[in-house]
């Protein structure tokens, strides 16, 4: 490789700037806002009693049973719904990818999940599972009122995001199986390898990169579930999760400073939950590929 | 091509199955809120799948919604400006860091992760109060500037690896054709790169156009309130009526944009997706 030169140095972060002022601006700034925040005691209703007050919030929220609940709630939903994204989105790239016919409309109706919106997609659920209006009941000889009650409502919720977000997986997943070169397959057929072993000998190790991307976005996703349980539940029967309390507690009670800490909390998970990938999976997003 | 065998054609019958039932695991619910948004107010608790008798009443209720029209406006245009702004700074960053050698690469990438991983949640309270402050509550400028830096990082990865797979010594092949640098970068990889600019640009879209936390945390009127907090906050003619048919015929609406998008860039999707055949 010849040297690089200043100018390219330059060059490159000429052509960064844009992003890094954009990301910057709008999240480490306010998210440094957040940090101050969460040392006063600070509600919008009451301004004029605005006061430092240390770590006491965090003192606060994490001695507070409903932090806990959501959180456990938040982490069952995450690992729920990822599971069976992952299984369903390698089923539905192969099928994507090895059918013949009507490829190009499965396709297509793969991306209308995806493309439809996630109210909307959690009302259709909502409207489908409700005893009065709905026909889930009908079709299974049941009469339960689904979103009623936890379990059933923890359900309902993760076959949303399962039904929202696996056409999402699947497409990441065709994009990393397109890089399976289709001799190395033949290669192996012809060397006698069954489908299911040419599957976990070739196309899984392969599509090993693409298939830890895909699991971070979704979990770091599922993580922040909101919109969905905000439709279906907003938070009843014992289903809030870390975003739905964050969101109520700055928007709805308008208090600053407390939820500036739930914030703060959230970002702590979030955090390591990403350090478990990248340091547990040694998943390397900048150096693959170079080189070559 | 060579006459399909036996096991030919069981697997073409396997994988052909395969796609009735994806596409109808896909395709149910939405058949379900089209037929939801047919049926006669009266005959909403039927139970049944399909509407006994079609019914537009909803659908003139919701075209009729001054609320709704503006709540179209406002997402359809803040969606399109974030995509444009974000797909253009993606693709700036990405190039640099798949073309170019400088420190700051990994930096860059850690940022951008960084916001991948961000929970817009914690944001969304001193956003409340900054943008109040700077005039932009309840503004297009205050979605726009979230959902382009939300965006980034998922613009970025499909850009920086969609640029790493494209074959770039055709570039230096062009070049020593004759090809100036402009040429070469212009005649041969932006072809190359264009579908997965399309691909970008399409994520980003659905991002804005999807988003629900922002938007009802920071708007809170037809200025610039979006679809989905217009959805989620819909309220019927009386307060103790579900306006569950106005809800359908308002989300069977705003879906259209998007199979509209979806169908008129399939082929870009698909050739985004099957790109870097070029090899040797």
């Amino acid at each position: 490789m010849r040297p690089r030169g200043s100018a390219e140095q330059r060059l490159a972060w000429l052509l960064c700037a844009p992003a890094v002022i954009a990301m910057l601006a709008v999240t480490a700034y306010p998210m440094l806002y957040a940090l101050w925040l969460s040392l006063f005691r600070y509600d919008l209703r009451f301004p004029g009693e605005r006061h430092f007050v240390g770590l006491a919030n965090y003192a606060a929220v994490l001695e507070s049973e409903v932090w806990w609940r959501s959180l456990l709630n938040t982490l069952m939903i995450t690992v729920g719904s990822v599971a069976v994204e992952l299984v369903l989105g390698l089923v539905f790239a192969l099928v994507m990818q090895r059918a013949l016919v009507g490829r190009r409309v499965v396709r297509t109706g793969l991306l209308v999940p995806y493309g439809i919106i996630t109210v909307v997609a959690a009302m259709s659920w909502r409207f489908a599972f409700d005893p009065t209006t709905g026909f889930v009941n009908g079709l299974l000889g049941l009469h339960g009122a689904w979103l009623a009650e936890r379990w059933s409502a923890f359900f309902v919720i993760i076959q949303t995001e399962v039904w929202k977000t696996t056409p999402f997986m699947a497409l990441l997943l065709l994009a990393g199986l397109t890089l399976v070169p289709e001799e190395l397959l033949r290669a192996a057929r012809v060397d006698g390898a069954g489908a299911v072993q040419r599957f976990f000998r070739i196309t899984l190790p392969l599509m090993r990169p693409v298939i830890l991307v895909a699991l971070l976005f979704r979990t770091l996703d599922a993580f922040r579930i909101f919109d969905t349980v905000y439709v279906q539940t907003r938070g009843a029967q014992d289903t809030a999760t870390v975003s739905l309390v964050g969101y109520d507690t700055l928007i709805t009670r308008l208090n600053l400073g407390l939820g500036s800490a739930v914030s703060v909390l959230i970002f702590v998970c979030v955090v390591l939950i990403a350090a478990l990938y990248i340091k547990g999976f040694a998943l390397d997003l900048s150096t693959s590929g170079r080189g070559r | 091509m060579k006459a399909p065998d036996r096991a030919g054609i069981l697997d073409r019958l396997f994988w052909g199955a395969g796609s009735l039932v994806v596409l109808g695991y896909a395709l149910v619910p939405l058949i379900w809120l089209v037929s939801l948004s047919l049926k006669r107010a009266a005959d909403l608790g039927d139970g049944r799948f399909l509407p006994a008798v079609v019914s537009t009443e909803s659908y003139a209720a919701v075209l009729h919604d001054p609320q709704f029209a503006a709540a179209l406006v406002n997402s359809l245009g803040i969606a399109a400006i974030a995509t444009a702004l974000a797909v253009v700074v993606a693709l700036l960053a990405a190039y640099a860091i798949v073309r170019l050698e400088f420190a700051g690469r990994r930096l860059i990438l850690a940022a951008a992760l960084a916001i991948a991983m961000f929970p817009p949640v914690s944001i969304i309270g001193p956003l409340f109060n900054l943008w109040r402050s700077f005039g932009l509550y309840d503004r297009w400028a205050g979605l726009v500037l979230p959902y382009l830096t939300f965006s980034l990082p998922l613009a970025l990865w499909s850009l920086s690896a969609f640029l790493r797979e494209i074959p770039w010594d055709l570039e230096k092949a062009a070049r020593v054709d004759g090809a100036t640098p402009l040429q070469a970068f212009w005649l041969v990889i932006v072809p190359l790169a264009a579908p997965g600019v399309v691909t970008a640009a399409i994520l980003v879209f659905m991002f804005a156009w999807n988003d629900f936390l922002f938007a009802s945390a920071l708007t809170s009127t037809n200025q610039a309130r979006t679809v989905p907090a217009a959805i989620a906050f819909f309220t019927g003619s009386s307060r103790f009526e579900q306006p569950t048919g106005s809800i359908a015929a308002a989300s069977v609406v705003v879906t259209l944009p998007v199979i509209l998008l979806v169908l008129v860039f399939q082929r870009r999707i698909v050739a985004g997706l099957t790109a870097g055949a070029v090899k040797g």
